[in-house]
């Protein structure tokens, strides 16, 4: 009998080590992070760089502190954009996925379109998409991200539920499994790992999808107009603060993403990696 | 559902002296590309009986994979009839009549060990209790029930292999298909897993069905070794083991082994067309 142990033993380190492991993995990005905001403090300070060109770091979180209110609730309403358009964009890309997934002849036959289509800069199609869906309507901050984001999230999702092992599939046959349960319990989790990666990048594209919208769409309180205001004033300041707002929140979409990933699919190789 | 006993089902009681599988005549050809066919199966006739445990054993490329896969119906014949349980393969497929071992456990890395086990189980609509205690049950038999909570990957490649063994037994199907299953183990996990897999067989009765390319593991466990030659594939001897049951690591001492084993080489010798 081969010991329990054994296999056990990587799943429990102590807490305190754990933490301090996690502190010498992180201190040298801390550390050149700390060290370049010194040096563009200094640079700009002593070089004489002039404040519309490139602020101080110091007078960028003044911004912040000073604008929080209005950044805030106008961050708020681009985050709104950016989670509908996400949630249109993810719905629609699994659903076409499990669709095309199913009917092969059907996915050979749209493939090549969903790729030519992908290629063209979506971005541009933002007029348009304002034109025919109204210039202040939310639903049109939404569209536009859901376009951005549907492509990666469908054809990733599509890779996950066809590249499934063999020898998987041939073990259901072997078990004269119906189609309906070798999607629920071989193609789907299969696609998994696939669709969340697919995720965190469209995470990362629903932000950008939803500050492009925020320029070419009116009468809004978005955080896209704000940052055209603010550099038409040369409150660059504001700019950045607005520019670090947006990244911020980014960030946590991300992570929120990444942490969904880890309680979705704790078997999986990604999740095991990062439990150093 | 029918009510399921210890003793495996869908033996051919019905039909005393049945053979399990039956295979005549039995052809496969592979369509390469580019016009090209590869004949991997040639002329088979091999009659398997119940409770029997069979090996095939040759040269890689002898087609003993097709020959399983063709009983299966992962594969279909290009030409001959195949009958298991009495019965096309297809059909005896969808009744569910036999469980299969690949060389890859292929255990589903987002299930745990026990979920792995249940799955023959959720396909074929057993109840959520009823699943979860043949998991258990099959577990101790493979004797690893305190890692029913485990992912595969917590698990050493015999582990994984025993899992895979416990869920092709779950649904307690009379006839166990085995390609290579320890074929990527070491010599000396192989040896353990030759004595487990002979426990199990005692505590579940049924047939097996056998593959693997280690003369002394086909002699170790079968009543019968199937010699095979390859291009085409071709049955070239069949010899029965007569080593007393159960058998065990003094088996392996015994001057009928060696006996045998020389026997099976030889064999295999001549399949070369030496
Ligand atoms: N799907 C396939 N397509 C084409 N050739 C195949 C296929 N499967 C097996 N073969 C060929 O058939 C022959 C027998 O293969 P196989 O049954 O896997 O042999 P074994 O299991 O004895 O090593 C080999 O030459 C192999 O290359
Ligand atoms: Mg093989």
């Amino acid at each position: 009998m081969i010991s329990a142990s054994a296999a056990s033993a990587n799943t429990t380190t102590p807490h305190g080590r754990r933490a301090l492991e996690r502190l010498r993995f992180y201190l040298p990005t801390v550390l050149v992070a700390a060290l370049l905001l010194v040096a563009w403090e200094v640079a700009v300070r002593f070089l004489g760089i002039r404040e519309f060109l490139l602020p101080k770091p110091t007078s960028i979180v003044q911004a912040l502190v000073d604008q929080w209110p209005i950044l805030t609730s106008k961050a708020l309403s681009t985050l709104r954009s950016a989670l509908g358009g996400f949630a249109l964009g993810v719905g629609l890309g699994l659903l076409v996925a499990l669709i095309t997934a199913r009917w092969v002849t059907l996915r050979q036959a749209m493939l090549p379109f969903a790729i030519a289509a992908n290629s063209v800069p979506i971005v541009a199609f933002s007029p348009i998409l304002f034109n025919w869906f109204g210039p202040s309507n939310p639903f049109s901050w939404m569209v536009i991200v859901a376009v951005i984001v549907f492509f990666p999230v469908m054809i990733n999702a599509v890779r996950g539920l066809t590249l499934v092992n063999p020898r998987a599939l041939e073990l259901m046959r072997s078990y004269a499994a119906s189609d309906f349960k070798v999607l629920v319990a071989l193609r789907i989790p299969n696609a998994l790992p696939f669709v969340f990666s697919a995720l965190r990048v469209a995470t990362v594209l629903s932000m950008i999808g939803a500050v492009v919208a925020d320029f070419f769409g009116v009468d809004r309180l978005t955080i896209g107009k704000y940052i055209t205001q603010e550099s038409a004033a040369f409150r660059f300041a504001n700019t950045w603060a607005a520019i670090l707002l947006v990244s911020l929140v980014g960030i946590v979409f991300y992570w929120l993403i990444a942490l969904i990933e880890r309680v979705a699919m704790p078997w999986h190789i990604s999740v095991r990696a990062q439990d150093h | 559902m029918a009510e399921i006993t210890r003793q495996a089902r869908g033996t051919p009681e019905d039909a005393p002296g049945a053979p399990v599988v039956a295979v005549r005549n039995a052809s496969k050809v592979f369509e390469l590309g580019g016009g090209q066919t590869m004949v991997a199966l040639k002329d088979i006739n091999l009659e398997v009986q119940a409770n029997e445990f069979i090996s095939l054993t040759g040269p890689s490329g002898c087609g003993k994979s097709t020959l399983l896969r063709l009983i299966a119906d992962l594969l279909e014949p290009t030409s001959g009839d195949l009958l298991v349980n009495g019965k096309p393969p297809r059909q005896a497929r969808l009744d569910r009549d036999y469980g299969f071992v690949f060389q890859a456990a292929t255990l589903y890395e987002w299930r745990t060990v026990a979920h792995n086990v249940q799955l023959p189980l959720e396909v074929m609509g057993y109840s959520p209790a009823r699943r979860a205690q043949r998991a258990r049950e099959m577990l101790r038999l493979v004797e690893l029930e305190q890692f029913a909570r485990h992912y595969p990957w917590q698990l050493s490649g015999g582990m994984q292999q025993r899992v895979a063994i416990a869920r092709a037994l779950a649904f307690q199907p009379a006839l166990l298909l085995m390609d290579e299953p320890f074929g990527a183990l070491d010599e000396f996990t192989r040896e353990r897993m030759n004595m487990e897999l002979l426990k199990i067989w005692d505590q579940t009765g049924g047939t097996v069905i056998f593959v693997t390319h280690s003369i002394a593991e086909a002699v170790f466990l079968s009543n019968r070794v199937v010699v095979m030659s390859p291009r085409p594939g071709q049955i070239t001897k069949v010899i029965d083991i007569d080593l007393p049951r159960p058998r065990n690591f003094e088996t392996r001492e015994d001057p009928r082994f060696f006996t045998a084993v020389t026997d099976v080489r030889e064999s295999l010798r001549e399949a070369y067309g030496a």
